[in-house]
């Protein structure tokens, strides 16, 4: 199967972390979880950079100074790491994007985690940028005069705020203003922004690994010692800085304002914003049909609203006549078709309803768990030889499909989530060897945490766990994304040599007994 | 426990990435004048004249206005556009007409621009027209400038003088 190749590039990309970091700390699965890292990181320096910040013209560039020469110790660190945690925020954000991008997982059901971010990179841009006002040097006034410029420019400011930058202009009460803004308007703005990004989300993980933390902050610890952020010359009204230095993370757009005009500067950046907002439509992409509980078969046990990664299940009181206190409800506007609430269900136990058709209490329209287990059963008599497999494999993943043989059928799910592990011990009775499931990587999951709740139900942690009389010896779990075949390829064939092994030891056994 | 080989190549990967975070937190430097440049900023707060003179109105008029709207003269709102030009050792460097905001285009222009310029000694002519019925500059002022390299000079006018403050 033909991959894309800014796909093919990230995956090579994040095989790379998985191996130096392991998928526990692989940055690249907790982007989001380094930025708000980075953020109380910033949060923190802030606050001990705002107890000697000196809030006036004449005081402000000093303040600053005093902190980065004479207090070198603590407060010059403490302005290094606030300078390169929000940098460092400003990657993993920029990463974060690229990465939902070259996975596709920015359309259909996750549009509105898209289109939130893109006004939370902006949001976060323009904290950036009232940072740099406060320290009142040559770059200060430069992002001052040409972000009072784009302000001049919109229709609804009148008067001209650039102006204010003239000789004899400004006042105290301009960095009261800038204060307020940067130490508390804009962070109060930011988090409410972040909120309703992760508003469709359940499970939200806003704290990174303790590895990753402590290592990311020793690595902005061992930059900021090893080259503090300093400042250029202080403000002069009556000068040009003609060289400046400039942060090109948050202050990229004001070169452009040298080359266009302020107008044509909103133009450029309102057209990015627009077409980063409506990405997910271009083209859109089909969400598959929500997912249907039927009463009959649901006890309101609620596991799979515990599990849902979605926030798309909700239990409520019972509507029947079941002597049941509790229903689910599925909001099919937030339903991602993920199926991992099938998996959840204790009712969908292929071993019931043997000999009419499996009803369970949560179920997918597409792939009905009814079809599943037909479809387990059909590949499992199609399988020949002495070691026959049955992989159950993902649709988001590697697909599995290219490792059929006589001797190795595929049945792949829409997520290995929405397996009831109970489907596993079915398919060893049913005459499989060995069972052997894929999916997307460990630490990954275009659902989230559909390979995470199975492993912790193999593991018997979550409910439904597989049972203890499940020969764990048939079963292999190991995962793979598109660009990892060889690798599976090989883990069938150990799994494979592995199961003909215990036959041929159970059949010696069988002889001598 | 952490492995060694791991532990490098942790290391190795922070190192990249505090590397990229500190090499574009201040380089490439953006070299906004040359050494030999200065900059001439032209900040202009002014309302233009009057399109229209103001008029008494007859005691005929005023009787058909309410009672409490009487009042003894009108005057249009609209404005008139404002043109400036700055010009160099004969050369214009900088030459814009703009028209009053607002509905009714009453409101006063504001202008915000700013020149590269070559430093040295100049020759520098700004001429305004704030009244469109007039033909020709209605406010000009001539100075001989010197410019230091990386040097501002801002040009304004003071509407309640009438005359243009460089400094």
């Amino acid at each position: 199967m033909k991959i894309n190749p800014i796909k093919r590039g990230y995956l090579y990309l994040e095989a790379w972390f998985n191996y130096s970091f392991g998928p526990e700390w692989n940055p690249l699965y907790h982007l989001g979880t380094l930025t708000f890292f980075f953020f109380w990181v910033v949060l923190v320096s802030g606050i001990y950079l705002f107890i000697f910040f000196d809030t006036s013209l004449n005081g402000a560039y000093a303040s600053v100074e005093y902190l980065t020469h004479e207090q070198w110790y603590l407060g010059g660190v403490m302005r290094s790491l606030h300078r390169y945690a929000s940098d460092a925020a400003i990657v993993t954000i920029l990463l974060h994007m690229f990465r939902e991008f070259a996975l596709d997982r920015y359309r259909g059901f996750r549009w509105f985690s898209w289109v939130t971010g893109v006004p939370t990179l902006w949001f976060v841009i323009t904290l950036g940028i009232t940072g740099y006002w406060l320290v009142w040097d040559e770059l200060g006034l430069y992002v001052a005069v040409l972000s009072s410029q784009l302000m001049d420019a919109l229709p609804i400011v009148s008067g001209s705020m650039a102006s204010n930058f003239l000789e004899g202009q400004l006042t105290d009460r301009f960095f009261t203003l800038m204060g307020f803004l940067h130490l508390l308007g804009q962070p109060v703005l930011l988090i409410f922004v972040l909120w309703i990004h992760v508003k469709r989300m359940s499970h939200v993980e806003i704290s990174a690994p303790r590895g990753l933390a402590i290592g990311s902050f020793l690595a902005l610890l061992a930059l900021s010692l090893a080259s503090p952020a300093v400042s250029h010359a202080p403000a002069d009204l009556n000068k040009v800085p003609a060289i400046l230095n400039l942060d090109w993370f948050y202050l990229n757009i004001y070169p452009l304002l040298d080359t266009v005009t302020a107008g044509q500067t909103w133009v450029i950046t309102i057209g990015i914003t627009m077409v980063l907002m409506l990405m997910p439509w271009i083209p859109p992409k089909k969400t598959g049909p929500a997912a249907v509980v039927h009463l009959d078969e649901c006890n309101g046990c609620g596991q799979c609203a515990v599990d849902c990664p979605f926030d798309a299940i909700t239990v409520q009181a019972r509507t029947d006549e079941a002597r049941w206190e509790y229903e689910v409800v599925v909001e099919d506007n937030l339903c991602a078709s993920c199926g991992i609430c099938v998996g959840s269900c204790h009712s969908s136990n292929p071993f019931r309803s043997r000999e009419k058709r499996l009803e369970t209490g949560i179920d997918m329209p597409q792939f009905p768990i009814d079809d599943v287990r037909r479809q387990t059963r059909e590949a499992l008599s199609r399988l020949e030889g002495d070691t026959r497999i049955l992989i159950f494999g993902c649709n988001h993943a590697l697909d599995a499909s290219e490792l059929k043989s006589p001797g190795v059928a595929v049945l792949n799910l829409i997520c290995t989530g929405m397996m009831p592990p109970t489907l596993v011990e079915y398919a060893l009775k049913q005459g499989a060897d060995g069972v052997f499931v894929t999916g997307c990587r460990n630490g990954d999951c275009f659902y989230r945490y559909g390979n995470i709740w199975m492993d912790k139900r193999f593991e018997g942690v979550r409910k439904p766990i597989l049972r203890d009389r499940a020969d764990r010896s048939r079963i292999m779990v190991q995962r793979a994304a598109e660009t990892d075949r060889k690798k599976l390829q090989a883990a069938l064939a150990e799994f494979q040599l592995q199961i003909a092994a215990d036959k041929t030891d159970s059949a010696r056994n069988l002889d001598h007994a | 426990m952490l492995n060694p080989k791991r532990l490098i190549l942790q290391i190795f990967n922070y190192g990249l990435f505090m590397g990229l975070v500190w090499y574009f937190s201040f380089a490439p430097p953006y070299i906004r004048l040359n050494p030999d440049e200065s900059m001439i900023t032209l900040a202009l707060s002014h309302s233009g004249e009057r399109m229209e003179e103001c008029r008494q109105l007859s005691p005929e008029e005023m009787a058909k206005l309410p009672p409490n709207m009487r009042i003894s003269t009108d005057c249009p709102r609209e404005r008139s556009p404002v043109t400036i030009d700055v010009q160099l050792d004969g050369n214009s460097v900088f030459k814009t007409m703009a028209e009053p905001p607002g509905l009714y285009k009453d409101q006063g222009v504001d202008i915000y621009h700013s020149i590269k310029v070559p430093a040295g000694t100049h020759k520098m002519v700004v001429e305004m027209n704030d009244n469109a019925n007039k033909q020709g500059p209605t406010h000009t002022h001539k100075q001989d400038v010197t410019l230091d390299p990386a040097q501002l000079l801002v040009i304004q006018f003071k509407t309640s003088t009438g005359q243009f403050v460089v400094k």
